[in-house]
């Protein structure tokens, strides 16, 4: 039933990526502190004014990490490319400890915490190099690294569970479609959240720049794309998962219709899922709201993802229901 | 941007979004302050606020047990901890999602939502039908801009042709306001998915509460335990629980019956995870009404059964012992197969036997324990779910059961009050136990398996389905379309030059238009161009 060599080969491969990302993070991090960094004062007009000519403000702000191409490489970049390398390396090592562990048990290799969790953190990074080919977002890396080293670690740590086959519940296609959904969900909003703190980081060192105030987090705003563009990133991530978000919750209630014989209950975890909906969906609308744009509604999409963290840690470590399976 | 839409509106142009604009109140009196709450209810900002209190009125829900999803831990607390658990109950903190402080927060965000889409739809009904609006004066003010090089051969008029066939080609609305000898163009409009979207999720969740509602108010839920061997016919009296909606219909339930053939569970055996279920299922043969021809059919955990929309899942199981009771010249006066229920994850279940023609009347109360185990801390109790070495522990008494006082006695509960224990006694099946004082024999037969079911149905179901798939396509419409326009003016600048300009802009949030701006200028120009642009 459960093919042991392999799943010890995955987790091999699991604990592999871990090293190479603690690599990538740390190359990361020379990096940014290599990087010199931009202006935070606009040289020409004051941000207000960027925003009012255009409604396409942010699209095609080029970010600015390593500053300006001009043939030779600007600090920080070298150490940068070697960290994307190292990212992708990492990453195709997670992707095949996911894939063996799911080999090992003969399904997809999302029944548990442990399993849900290296799935989200290879998700998270592949999202990430993917979203990086079309685009420079080595300012990201170590904003994505971190947390995916965190999940794994706690994967590996607190949540790891044996290879095992499934509780009679969690046997149906719809795992592959909801847990899947979910998962993608998960990586998304974490890299959402991400830009979104890099967002009010940015913000605020843009803001205290133009009044001539100090700001301690200030080499860090220095090292990020400008605000309005970071704002038009979390916006755009946040808005694409939404639909996602929403069909994952509905799928879970489809399952749970075969399963338990109503679509909705009120169990703690599809409590939370629509507690997380409903904090993403007054994000989108404090945008479209006056007086909330900008720092307020980033707070919100904050409080949200802190609500989808809680429906997976909280929901799953401390509160029973009928989402808590063997071996968490 | 405010200039920008001052100027769109002042030139007879609808807004991009039918977004209502909040506009301030001057006039008093009562007409005056009902439109002042409508407009207050229905803004953005109101429901942005039921939004954050709807979110904040369901983690209660999640924190306290509820009675809609498990009554007897709702019981316990309240036990446990009475002025607390009878203060939380006042609130409500056990009915969450039944109280009526909840539906009064989503019923007002269902009513402004409703107040805010209604007139956005009248709105977007008119602009979809209507022209795109006229070129502003001076299109160098918008975002995308670019001025193309002069006409050559071609005739303005036939350039303003051109490009709204090419516009119209790609599926844009074309309006032409022909070339007067001074100044002529083409409006085009794209992306009316946006709002349509938009407007069809909202009214999607309006289905969404409405099917809801119509599931809880004509549905029914019942649960019942049946035994290997047993049947189920379905009317409400054969349920240990029935819960109908209000204006559900007994005649609407069908007449099904089953049989419990067989239930067989399977376990993993070692490892981490040792006792967890691996397999569930139950053999059932059914009847869709009597007198129909029966079929075979295995109810598992994600497969339930379905008879013309009443469906029946399998939600549990458990152990039931079979005791045969003789007097003390050994004739059977008693046998029976009790339903012990279980109380860990090992299946050590507790359970009753009740003999009410025996003289005096005997009572069993006790353990079963599908593989028995004693020790110091725990008493009797099950190592393993599988019947692996399945024991009883039983105590017997004699007395009165009560039964005759016509109150109602749960099954699963002796009432001792009137009775004196005879002693305990640990059997394996086939064992008897001779009671003391000449009162005859306990025999442990055996074992059958039981298996609970719900039997579910919800009239709501298939609208509510509808209306998620009608919610997501809205949603996706709405997040991922841009709502854009763009323009191309020919017009004769004061030095006898013409000038053609082409411009575009959108309100969707961080879109842009310039990738349309770009395709559209190298389809007019051929090629694709070097423009000067703002």
């Amino acid at each position: 039933m459960v093919n042991v060599t392999l799943a010890e080969f995955s987790n091999r491969f699991v604990y592999a990526a871990m090293v190479t990302f603690t690599i990538a993070m740390i190359t990361f991090a020379i990096s940014m502190a290599a990087t010199r960094g931009r202006d935070l004062v606009p040289a020409a007009a004051a941000p207000a004014e960027a925003q009012s000519g255009g409604v396409a403000v942010a699209t095609r702000v080029e970010t600015t990490l390593g500053g300006p191409n001009d043939g030779a490489l600007p600090p920080g970049r070298r150490s940068a490319n070697i960290a994307m390398s190292v990212t992708w390396l990492a990453t195709i090592l997670l992707g095949v400890g996911v894939l063996l562990r799911g080999l090992s048990v003969g399904r997809v290799p999302w029944g548990n915490m442990y399993e849900f969790s290296i799935t989200s953190a290879f998700a998270v990074s592949l999202a990430f190099l993917v979203l990086s080919l079309k685009r420079d977002l080595r300012w990201l890396g170590i904003f994505v690294v971190v947390p995916v080293l965190l999940t794994l670690g706690l994967a590996v740590s607190v949540l790891y569970t044996d290879a095992e086959q499934l509780v009679p519940a969690l046997k149906s296609y719809w795992l592959v479609i909801h847990v899947s959904a979910a998962v993608i969900c998960g990586g998304a909003f974490c890299v959402g959240a991400a830009v979104t703190m890099l967002f009010l980081v940015a913000d605020a060192g843009e803001r205290r720049a133009s009044a001539g105030k100090s700001y301690p987090l200030d080499w860090l705003a220095r090292r990020l794309p400008p605000a309005a563009s970071l704002d038009a990133m979390a916006y755009r991530i946040h808005a694409f998962m939404f639909p996602l978000w929403t069909f994952a919750i509905v799928a879970g209630a489809i399952w749970a219709e075969s399963a338990w014989g109503r679509y909705w209950g009120w169990d703690p975890k599809e409590t939370w899922a629509f507690i997380t909906w409903v904090a993403y969906a007054a994000y989108l609308h404090a945008r479209a709201t006056a007086g909330w744009k900008g720092r307020k509604a980033s707070v919100i999409a904050l409080i949200a993802f802190g609500c989808f963290l809680f429906n997976y840690f909280g929901v799953n470590l401390v509160i029973t229901g009928l989402h808590s399976y063997a071996g968490v | 941007m405010t200039d920008l839409r001052n100027e769109l509106t002042d030139g007879g142009a609808p807004q991009l979004s039918t977004q209502p604009v909040e506009v301030a109140q001057a006039e008093f009196g009562v007409s005056g302050w009902l439109r002042w709450a409508w407009r207050t209810l229905t803004s953005m900002r109101t429901a942005l606020i039921l939004l954050f209190l709807l979110a904040l009125a369901s983690i209660p829900g999640s924190i306290f047990p509820q009675r809609g999803s498990n009554p007897i831990k709702v019981n316990q607390y309240i036990i446990d901890s009475p002025t607390v658990g009878r203060f939380l109950d006042k609130l409500g903190m056990f009915d969450v999602f039944a109280s009526p402080w909840f539906a009064a927060i989503y019923l007002l965000l269902f009513v402004s939502l409703a107040g805010c889409v209604i007139p956005r739809m009248i709105a977007h009904w008119r602009i979809l039908r209507s022209r795109p609006p006229a070129a502003p004066k001076n299109l160098s003010r918008l975002g995308d801009y670019q001025v193309l090089p002069a006409l050559g051969d071609e005739m303005p008029q036939e350039f303003l042709g051109r490009a709204s066939d090419l516009l119209k080609k790609n599926r844009w609305r074309v309006d032409v306001h022909d070339f007067d000898g001074e100044t002529g163009w083409v409006a085009a409009e794209k992306g009316y998915a946006r709002e349509t979207g938009n407007l069809l999720f909202h009214m999607a969740l309006l289905c969404l509460l409405a099917a809801v509602g119509l599931g809880s108010l004509a549905g029914f839920r019942g649960t019942v335990i049946v035994r290997e061997g047993s049947s189920f016919a379905d009317t409400r009296s054969q349920f240990d629980s029935f819960q109908p909606g209000r204006i559900f219909d007994d005649s609407s339930l069908p007449p099904f019956s089953f049989t419990l053939d067989k239930f067989t569970a399977d376990y993993q055996r070692g490892g981490q995870q040792n006792g967890a279920a691996r397999e569930f299922a139950a053999k059932v043969t059914v009847k869709d009404e009597p007198g129909a021809s029966s079929y075979d059919k295995l109810i598992q955990v994600n497969d339930p059964l379905d008879v013309g929309g009443v469906k029946t899942y399998l939600v549990g199981h458990g152990y039931a012992p079979t005791f045969t009771i003789r007097d003390a010249k050994g004739a059977v006066v008693f046998r029976d197969t009790a339903v012990f229920l279980p109380q860990d994850g090992n299946y050590t279940s507790t359970g009753v036997v009740k003999a009410p023609d025996t003289v005096p009347q005997l009572g069993l109360t006790g353990f079963f324990l599908p593989t028995a185990a004693v020790d110091q801390i725990l008493g009797p109790h099950s190592t393993f779910p599988a019947p692996d070495d399945p024991a009883v522990f039983m105590s017997a008494w004699d007395g009165d059961l009560g039964l005759d006082s016509g109150r109602p006695q749960s099954v699963y509960k002796l009432d001792t009050s009137h009775m004196q224990r005879l002693g305990i006694k640990a059997m394996r099946p086939g064992e008897s136990w001779a009671l003391p004082q000449g009162h005859g024999t306990v025999t442990f037969d055996g074992f059958k398996q039981w298996a609970s079911f719900t039997v579910a149905h919800d009239p709501g179901q298939g609208w509510a389905l509808m209306s998620a798939i009608a919610a997501i396509t809205g949603l996706a419409l709405s997040l991922l379309v841009r709502r854009r326009r763009v323009w191309v003016k020919v017009s004769t600048s004061a030095q006898g030059d013409t000038v053609v300009e082409v411009a575009g802009m959108t309100r969707s949030e961080h879109a842009s238009v310039s990738d349309d701006v770009d395709a559209l200028t190298a389809d007019l120009t051929g090629r694709a161009i070097s423009v000067t642009g703002q």
